[in-house]
């Protein structure tokens, strides 16, 4: 068993352990931090329902970042969606035996590859192109771009171009995770690749990719519109308790 | 002040190349030894200010899930970037809101992130230094908490909670600004914010009611402390004397006039504004609501309505019943708090009130979404119903209605520039800048659509307006109260 072996075992393991440790961490003090006023942006959904609805939105479609900035949306969009696409392909390497719908998910997964490549060229591109992004990015905001545009493109040539030991690679992984080494295959891609992801799942808990879990926990997003007491608010449209917005015309044609 | 220059309407707002320092010398007047002190403040910069910030920054981070996940969250997307009405007014790279957040966020890692303790250079973490202060009191005092950019941001992220904050803090290490502190303490003194004593204020609303006994004939009333009177009216203490409020204040009346339902408003609670909220201090908050809560008790009312005032809308829909809550001695049958607006619309719908829309015809009105209320409140029984409720009231009483740029109002709409504390002339230049995009946006439409007037619920609105209105060449008088629309239409005399 070689030092490479037994180094990349370690890097994983700490790595894995820092990743769901800090996260958990990070979600148990979001959540046990107290929200004490309510401060949905409005218009807010009025039900716990509603507010899943809304998160659903945000986190499926980025709803707020397609109102704000159409081009911010599309390359984030086609990064996450990608990213998606391409973690879910990457569960044949970790899976044995590997189900039919990881099998059939896999060339979608293979060929997202190049979107995530380009949507982080994009993301990269925004960033030190337009003055206001430029002037509001750390060195850090552009390292982490360049360590995922390394995974991407190692990944990408792993798949297409330079074919590696994979068989060999995942023997590697499944003993990881057996708690049972087997030898790492030592090519210079699969070292990088692997290196640099577990490199991004170390800085994960300490950085702005706690947006991740963050988004979750926003208190303008997923508080529900119940802060006063709305006696009256619903009932016939002829008492004067109620506000009467169901007799409006301007409601009634849907308003705004 | 006659340096101070509007830059050019034109139909678009243009997102404008960056000015850095550009607003780096405006800032208001700091408060006195005296305005911190009535507030409990130290009154001068604290020897130890870095080391007591900092504290009051972590505690302040332990006690807000939403301060916690907005520092951390920004990933610097840009989205926020052009969306702030200052930045677009002045260029200045500081007002756009992630580069405000910043401002703090630089050094809350600095001090309570592993990676700014250990790496500050490659995460952008900065000291706490006399510069860094300065800046915050600086640019906390370009944001006026309209929450527009929180609108935008894919994680909700809302630059006002981070302005509060920051005020917070800095009013914690003894540099407190002028126009909110000493206003708060003229509240805790007096009653209301222009330090109205009970007398004078008698007799401001006695004065009205012979005014409108002259003008229509109608003994509408304006009483005050009048216990066992059905509602007590909560409304900004410029409605008693500042115009154009003054005209909605008649309007209420009215309403509640033909409707015959009793009402007060109270000496001890002359005040709708709570300005503790644009200075971040919950306790203060919670101290100023609490009169309204004891004048409701003490006058034995069964409801509370609140009159146009933005933020104070706010202030009772979200936070009373947390601040000073439950409200369960009122009239369970009713919303509580309850909107002029909503009151009024209700009365329309169920014929309550007798209109003459024609009253309005030499009139083509638009519509100002006043920030706090179209982002941090609700009217009516449905989502959006801040936006469709004053207009249905506007509509019922004017036969032309006219909306400006759907991207500038709703939940989109543009601040009118004097929001969050900065009403104050110290601010002129800045409150003239942010003006840009609203005024922009209402010079469109009273170019196309011959729109004669701008009506608006909320009172900093409507002195913002009137001042600020010159400077872009269109007369003051365009901005109106809505419930002057509705005093001006109410036939008194018929149902009486
Ligand atoms: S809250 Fe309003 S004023 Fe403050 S940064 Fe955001 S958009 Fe600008
Ligand atoms: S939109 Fe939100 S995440 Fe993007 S830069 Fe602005 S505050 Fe940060």
């Amino acid at each position: 068993m070689s030092a490479w072996t037994i180094g990349y075992a370690v890097l994983l393991y700490v790595a894995f352990v820092v990743l769901v440790g800090g996260v958990a961490y990070r979600v148990a003090v979001y959540r046990f931090t107290p929200a004490p006023l309510r401060i949905p942006t409005m218009p807010a959904p009025r039900t716990a329902l509603g507010v899943v609805a809304r998160m659903g939105r945000e986190v499926g479609l980025f709803s707020s970042l397609f109102r704000g900035d159409k081009w911010a949306w599309i390359w984030s969009a086609l990064f996450h969606a990608s990213l998606l696409l391409v973690l879910l392909q990457h569960l044949r390497y970790v899976l044995a035996p590997v189900p039919l719908w990881v099998r059939l998910e896999s060339p979608f997964g293979s060929y997202a590859a190049f979107v995530l490549v380009i949507s982080l060229v994009g993301l990269l591109g925004r960033r030190l192109l337009i003055a206001r992004v430029r002037f509001v990015s750390a060195p850090s905001d552009y390292l982490m771009l360049l360590l995922l545009l390394v995974i991407g493109v190692t990944g990408t040539l792993m798949r297409f171009a330079d074919r590696v030991n994979i068989v060999g690679f995942k023997a590697f992984i499944l003993g990881v995770m057996a708690l049972h080494l087997q030898s790492l295959p030592l090519e210079p891609l699969i070292l990088v690749h692997v290196a640099s992801v577990a490199g991004l799942m170390l800085i994960f808990p300490f950085s702005k990719l706690l947006h991740a879990p963050g988004v979750f926990f926003s208190p303008t997003r997923n508080q529900v519109d119940r802060s006063r007491r709305e006696g009256g608010m619903r009932v016939s449209a002829g008492n004067e308790a109620g506000t009467g917005t169901t007799a409006s015309p301007v409601v009634r044609e849907g308003g705004l | 002040m006659s340096d101070i220059v509007a830059p050019p309407l034109s139909d678009d707002v243009p997102t404008p190349d960056l000015k850095p320092d550009a607003m780096k010398e405006v800032r208001p007047f700091k408060a006195s030894p005296e305005h911190q002190a009535a507030l409990g403040f130290p009154g001068t910069l604290v020897d130890d200010w870095q080391k007591v910030a900092i504290r009051r920054l972590g505690e302040l981070v332990e006690g807000s899930r939403a301060l916690r996940v907005f520092l951390d969250s920004c990933v610097k997307c840009g989205a926020c970037t052009d969306k702030c009405h200052y930045f677009l007014g002045t260029g200045d790279p500081r007002n756009m809101p992630v580069a405000r957040q910043d401002l703090v966020r630089k050094v809350y890692r600095r001090y309570f992130t592993w990676a700014g303790r250990w790496f500050p250079w490659l995460v952008g973490a900065q000291d706490l230094t006399p510069e860094v202060l300065e800046s915050w009191y600086t640019y906390y005092h370009q944001c006026s908490q309209c929450r527009r950019c929180s609108v935008f941001c894919p994680f909700g992220i809302d630059t006002a909670e981070v302005s509060m904050a920051a005020r917070e803090i800095l009013d914690s290490v003894g540099v407190g600004q002028k126009y909110c502190n000493e206003i708060l303490g003229k509240v805790h003194k007096i009653g209301n914010n222009l330090g109205l004593p009970e007398p004078a204020l008698r007799n401001t609303l006695e004065g009205l009611e012979e005014d409108v006994k002259e003008q229509c004939g109608a003994d509408v009333r304006f009483p005050v402390d009048v216990v066992g009177a059905e509602v007590l009216l909560i409304t900004p203490s410029a409605d008693f004397f500042a115009e154009p409020h003054i005209d909605g204040l008649i309007g209420y009346a009215k309403v509640f006039h033909q409707a015959g339902i009793s009402w007060t408003v109270s000496s001890e609670a002359s005040e709708a504004a709570n300005f503790a909220m644009f200075i971040g201090s919950h306790e203060q908050m919670r101290k100023v609501a609490q009169r309204i809560r004891e004048a409701a008790i003490a006058l034995k009312v069964k409801r509370i309505v609140v009159g146009e005032c933005g933020h104070a809308w706010r202030v009772a829909y979200s936070f009373w019943s947390t601040l000073i809550g439950p409200l369960d001695f009122l009239d369970p049958r009713y919303p509580q708090p309850q909107h002029i607006c909503e009151v009024t619309e209700g009365l329309i719908a169920r014929g309550a009130l007798r209109l003459d829309p024609s009253a309005n015809d030499d009139k083509v009105v638009t519509f100002h979404d006043s920030c706090n209320v179209a982002r941090a409140t609700r009217m009516g029984d449905r989502p959006g119903g801040q936006f469709t409720v004053p207009r249905s009231v506007i509509r019922s009483v004017c036969a032309h209605f006219v909306d400006m740029d759907p991207n500038t109002i709703g939940d989109k709409t543009f601040c009118c520039g004097g929001g969050g504390g900065l009403l104050t002339d110290d601010l002129m230049d800045l409150r003239v800048k942010g003006a840009l995009p609203r005024l922009t946006a209402l010079n469109t439409v009273v170019q196309e659509r011959k729109v004669t007037h701008m009506a608006a619920i909320c009172a900093i609105c409507k002195t913002q307006f009137s001042k600020v209105l010159p400077y872009y060449g269109l007369p003051r008088e365009m901005v109106i109260s809505v419930h002057q629309l509705v005093g001006d239409a109410i036939v008194l005399g018929a149902k009486d």
